[in-house]
């Protein structure tokens, strides 16, 4: 990897400088906190992919706007006292979701591929550093020598195996340039032990899932307040969400989605009633308050007679009568459910609108293989 | 210095944090930046983000259902 060729030696060894992977997580918090103490400066860089969600949907549900979510990579990045670059990786990770090298975990969950990705990402943005800190010329400001990650061997299924760590060193471009503090004394040293840069007995030889040693190592450091790790925070380790994207890829008849896509999976119900047409009805105001920005997009359906539910509808009906089957099943979810007959105004992006009075589905009518999740 | 103003409505976080992070990129030492979101999330991850890069929040709060945060962007050696 050429993260950093400093182009003439100085006189005075440079305070060495790393990239840290920052998840957010106590790992990554640990592997800075551990390169901090050997004297190097640390930058770090988190990355959006779209499918890091649980703040998401905290920022959509009503009760849960009330207290907004602390965005734990900014917060580590605080805690740490380092610089944070967050990078929008969405559109590059279609293809470690929709194409992934080395198979799916149990729930299509592309781990490995994605910390692949994500390595190259940051060995990407460390060139980019590098060519810019050329450009300009200017003294004191170096890029980085190499990249740190808070990953620890045998710890995740997939991507935390003893034999894939090369793998990814490999894949990503970083080589031996990619340091794993945590774990650096179960591998082969890389080029930051061996120049010396840092000192490899100081570093750590945690592997497995037991995650006492890191509780201990973050007691030592004084560390009481840190996000616990859960499944790296990404949705699509999520059954029912995986479930969800899934019937998307069926329906469409291919494997591909927009930010838009999953950004709606993880909101309302989604039913399917018939294979071309889903679905999605909110559950509660903010949710409805964020299906709105869509209305112009989607069809969508909403009761006029009694206060319901915003659904939109992703699909196409194949005639009048599925129209009204979809706004009888909204009905039922509208505080007009025992009623005879409910109006839902049937409302097309291009303006057209249509009033459908229907009878509301009782709940044995629902199917529950409708419901998608 | 200059003033400017950025629409990050009906994004979730972190995509605010990042389009904030692109066009402060851009700007100079002491342009104003005004950030406005639906997403609540942002009254505390701007700030966060603005803190750890060494920008300042002139203020921030809520309009019309609209949250906002004004920055004052810092450059070192500026």
């Amino acid at each position: 990897m050429s993260v950093v060729h400093h182009t003439a030696p100085p006189a005075v060894a440079p305070r060495r400088r790393a990239l840290a992977l920052v998840s957010g997580g106590l790992d990554s918090m640990l592997a800075v906190k551990v390169i901090q103490a050997q004297g190097i400066e640390v930058e770090g860089v988190n990355f959006f992919t779209g499918f890091c969600v649980e703040g998401h949907t905290h920022a959509i549900r009503e009760r849960d706007r009330k207290k907004p979510k602390r965005n734990n990579a900014l917060w580590v990045a605080e805690q740490l006292g380092i610089k944070l670059h967050i990078i929008d990786i969405s559109d590059e990770y279609k293809d470690v979701v929709l194409k992934p090298r080395y198979g799916y975990g149990a729930h299509m969950n592309p781990c490995l591929d994605c910390k692949i990705f994500m390595v190259g990402k940051a060995a990407l943005m460390l060139d980019k550093a590098r060519e810019l800190a050329d450009a300009q010329a200017v003294q004191g400001e170096p890029g980085f020598d190499f990249i740190i990650t808070g990953e620890v061997v045998g710890q995740r299924p997939k991507s935390q195996k003893k034999w894939t760590m090369p793998v990814i060193a490999r894949e990503s471009g970083a080589e031996d340039r990619l340091l794993r503090p945590l774990s650096a004394r179960n591998l082969e040293p890389t080029l930051p032990e061996r120049e010396g840069w840092v000192d490899r007995e100081r570093l750590y030889g945690f592997s497995g899932r037991n995650r006492k040693p890191q509780i201990a190592l973050a007691e030592q450091f004084g560390l009481d307040d840190f996000a616990q790790p859960a499944g790296g925070c990404c949705f699509l380790t999520d059954e029912a969400y995986s479930n969800k994207l899934v019937d998307l890829w069926q329906a469409r008849r291919k494997r591909d989605y927009e930010l838009d896509d999953i950004m709606l999976l993880k909101v309302g119900r989604h039913l399917r009633p018939r294979p071309h047409f889903k679905l999605i009805i909110s559950r509660e105001e903010g949710e409805g308050n964020f299906l709105e920005g869509y209305r112009y997009q989607f069809p969508s359906l909403e009761p006029v007679s009694h206060g319901g539910p915003l659904t939109l509808v992703d699909g196409e009906f194949a005639d009048a009568a599925e129209a009204e089957l979809a706004a009888a099943i909204v009905a039922r979810f509208s505080q007009g459910r025992e009623a005879e007959a409910v109006s839902v105004q049937y409302n097309r992006p291009g303006g057209v609108s249509q009033l459908l009075t229907v009878k509301p589905l009782a709940a044995g009518q629902v199917p529950k293989d409708w419901y998608l999740g | 210095m200059a003033e400017y103003q950025l629409d990050a409505r009906r994004l979730l976080c972190p995509l605010p944090v990042i389009k904030t992070q692109n066009r402060v990129r851009e700007l100079a030492n002491g342009d104003v930046l005004e950030v406005l979101a639906t997403d609540p999330g942002v009254l505390n991850d701007v700030p966060a983000w603005a803190r750890i890069n060494g920008h300042r929040v002139v203020e921030s709060g809520r309009r019309d259902g609209i949250v906002f945060v004004q920055l004052l962007v810092v450059r070192e050696g500026a």
